[in-house]
């Protein structure tokens, strides 16, 4: 993730300028509700849920021991279907390998499915740079670019904009960019839609070159996987001549039949929907390679690493390369709530984006050194967590690694991280500290949360709770929150 | 060094001696025991849930419906991929358009209604899926149009669960997994149908003689 965070702001500094923002905890507020009661009833639709979590955990860790095997066999398949595969070892490279291969097609422009990957190496950016254009047709994407604006969730990027806001940035921008938006544009969501769907339609129809990720790519046949709802998808994946994927490496899946587990996990977990609107399969180019005009006549997979593999060499860090981005954790973490997506500085927000980008990134920077404290350990994440990643484990490793240094791998290469300096790992605690005693809502959320059953046991609380459990028995369940250290050091905040 | 060799091997030294780990596949082929009937109610009820608009008919109800629900959404230009049976639009009052390999972009952006059949249907969660066998036609054709028809075989057509309709689909063919009609929840979560692909899904349920 180059230079996408530098000079903003470490987490608590832009969670407190969030939670003053009263629109934005607003908007947030309804939207993280809404989903959160609608996937809990989608979820218990299922009488096996917890037998396919721990299927799709399985699958993921199954793959990760093996990625080498994985990624070589779907190379192969997707070759032998007529599509090229590039590795990028940095998003430096990425952006190389992408801007190129559009420069040959002789475009400057390219239309783009929402993926957080090339959100992750700052794609728009690097092809701006080169003189190509690149179009956000994911709704809520285009209202971000168009807002000149940063995404705030990962499944609903606008969450943080409510209809006034959007009609006014329609009004004032779509024009700039292409087809304006109707004179007397008003805020209903139909009407706003129509716009965007005008606007955009223009756009699909003469794009020659489209950029997606990819949901899921399978080894075993090379097939590549997109879930979406609006169709703006299956524009990109199915009418431009050349098509170019860009993917981390942990998003392959050995086999075919694994894609019965998370087609049936990921869209309860994400939109609570049991199915998503559209699903595209393609391979390759298909048995007719494109020449039958059903899909792109060109197919390009860039596999992505870019601190994948360092995170892969971390044993409690590495469960976050399980993730399949359905936003879940978000929707229930107290502290997102009240911070909002740009409080993380980083395209992954919320628990899932606190312990990613730290590992992604390295934690030398200020804010990745405080996310991993951006965060109650009410361990509601993990509850709702379709592949189980136990984020508080992995926040309680991090915290550690910050305040206590240790092994990591940087780059592929291994190195001891000093530890940071006692003051700034405290600073990055009490910060954290103060922006939920401020709000101490968040909090009482986090406590009601954490009389669930949780099967994490610290020895001893690392970072700097580490000096006081040194000397003293940790309770053993449930672990110490932030919550109750705090408290039972400064007595209690309400 | 590659940049794919300097990857595999970073990976190698991540991973090695890593635990191997068994993938648990007790989880359900299908949730609930059900009747061919029941599961074609069950996936008439969850295609509606999404705002599909579901109808059945038998093979001679098929024609005056497919009639009455291309005039009723007035279209006069309606979209055959190849290997539709000819019979199915034998009473449409409008101008069939055959899809050719040649059709522009924008002349299919020009036609009113598609209508096709599809690869299967999974009743549990309410989708078509169409792998652009006969009577399917290519991805976009169900793509451009403002109205799809898609006529569902009942029973042959119809799986009750995910698992059982990867096991029968061929992932090398391209294939579109359909719930409702286009729909986003990105404005305040207020779900509106309709943003790029189709805004209207008519799905038949077709009834072979003494199916039901
Ligand atoms: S960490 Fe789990 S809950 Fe959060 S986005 Fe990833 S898969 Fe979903």
């Amino acid at each position: 993730m180059t230079g996408t965070h530098l000079g903003m702001p470490a987490f608590p500094e832009a969670a407190r300028e969030a939670v003053r923002d009263g629109v934005l905890r607003a908007n947030l507020r309804h939207a993280t509700h809404t989903i959160r009661d609608k996937r809990a009833r989608a979820v218990a639709e299922l009488a096996d849920w917890d037998r396919l979590r721990a299927a799709g955990k399985a699958v993921k860790d199954h793959t990760l021991r093996h990625l080498d095997r994985y990624l070589l066999q779907l190379e192969a398949a997707v070759t032998a279907a007529g599509g090229t595969v590039h590795w990028a070892a940095d998003a430096d490279e990425a952006n190389r390998i992408v801007t190129g291969l559009v420069l040959a097609t002789g475009e400057r422009e390219v239309v783009k499915v929402k993926s957080m990957a090339t959100q992750e190496i700052g794609l728009n950016e690097a092809l701006e740079a080169a003189g190509i254009a690149a179009y956000e047709t994911d709704l809520a994407e285009l209202i971000v670019q168009l807002g000149h604006d940063r995404p705030s969730h990962i499944l609903v990027p606008a969450i943080h904009r409510n209809r006034a806001e959007i009609r006014d940035i329609f009004r004032t921008e779509m024009g700039r960019w292409g087809r304006p938006a109707p004179e007397a544009l008003g805020d209903d969501p139909r009407e706003l839609a129509e716009a965007a769907r005008l606007h955009l339609r223009e756009k699909f129809l003469r794009a020659k070159v489209a950029v997606s990720g990819a949901n899921f790519m399978v080894a075993e046949t090379g097939t590549m996987v997109v879930l979406e709802s609006e169709g703006n998808g299956r524009m990109c994946l199915t009418l431009p001549e050349t098509l170019i994927s860009v993917v981390g490496v942990e998003k392959v899946v050995p086999t075919f039949r694994d894609l019965e587990i998370f087609l049936q996990t990921l869209p309860r977990s994400s939109t609570a929907e049991r199915m998503n609107p559209y699903t595209t399969m393609w391979t390759g180019l298909g048995p007719s390679r494109g020449a039958d005009g059903d899909g792109p006549t060109a197919f390009h997979l860039v596999l992505l690493d870019n601190g994948r593999t360092d995170t892969l060499a971390d044993e409690v860090g590495r469960q976050a390369l399980r993730c399949i981005r359905c936003s879940a954790c978000l929707n229930v973490c107290p502290v997102y709530e009240r911070a909002g997506g740009h409080a993380y500085g980083s395209v992954y927000p919320g628990p899932i984006g606190a312990i990613l980008s730290p590992q992604l990134r390295g934690t030398s920077s200020e804010i990745d050194a405080s996310l991993p404290y951006a965060s109650t350990l009410c361990g509601a994440c993990y509850e709702v967590c379709p592949v189980a990643i136990d984020i508080p484990e992995v926040l309680l490793h991090l915290r550690e690694r910050v305040a206590q240094g240790g092994p990591v791998t940087r780059d592929g290469i291994r190195v001891t991280l000093r530890p940071a300096h006692g003051h700034t790992a405290e600073r990055a605690a009490m910060r954290a500290a103060r922006l939920l005693l401020d709000h101490p809502g968040a909090l009482r959320a986090g406590m009601r949360l954490l009389a669930r059953a949780r099967r994490l046991r610290p020895r001893r609380l690392p970072g700097p709770g580490r000096a006081w459990t040194d000397t003293r028995e940790l309770p053993a369940v449930p672990a110490e929150s932030f919550r109750d250290w705090w408290t039972r050091e400064r007595g209690n905040p309400q | 060094m590659t940049s794919r060799d300097r990857i595999l091997a970073r990976i190698r030294r991540a991973a090695a001696g890593g635990p191997e780990v068994d993938i648990p596949r007790d989880y359900l082929r299908v949730h609930g025991a059900r009747t061919p009937a029941q599961t074609a109610d069950l996936l008439a009820a969850n295609l509606a849930e999404y705002r599909a608009r579901v109808h059945r008919a038998d093979e001679g109800g098929l024609v005056p419906l497919l009639a009455r629900l291309l005039a009723a959404r007035g279209s006069r230009q309606v979209l055959v991929p190849a290997g539709l049976p000819v019979r199915w639009t034998a009473d449409v009052d409008a101008t069939l358009v055959p899809d050719r390999q040649t059709s522009t972009i924008r002349e299919l952006d020009g036609v009113d209604s598609v209508v096709t059949g599809c690869a299967l249907a999974v009743a549990e969660t309410g989708t078509i899926v169409l792998d652009a066998g006969p009577g399917q036609g290519r991805r976009r054709i169900t793509l451009i149009p403002d109205h799809h028809v898609c006529v569902v075989r009942v029973p042959d057509q119809v799986v009750d669960s995910v698992p059982q309709a990867l096991e029968r689909l061929d992932p090398t063919r391209p294939l579109t997994w359909i719930s409702g009609p286009s729909a986003t929840s990105d404005i305040e979560l207020d779900r509106v149908e309709g943003v790029h692909g189709p805004r209207a899904l008519d799905v038949i349920l077709l009834t072979a003689p003494g199916a039901q």
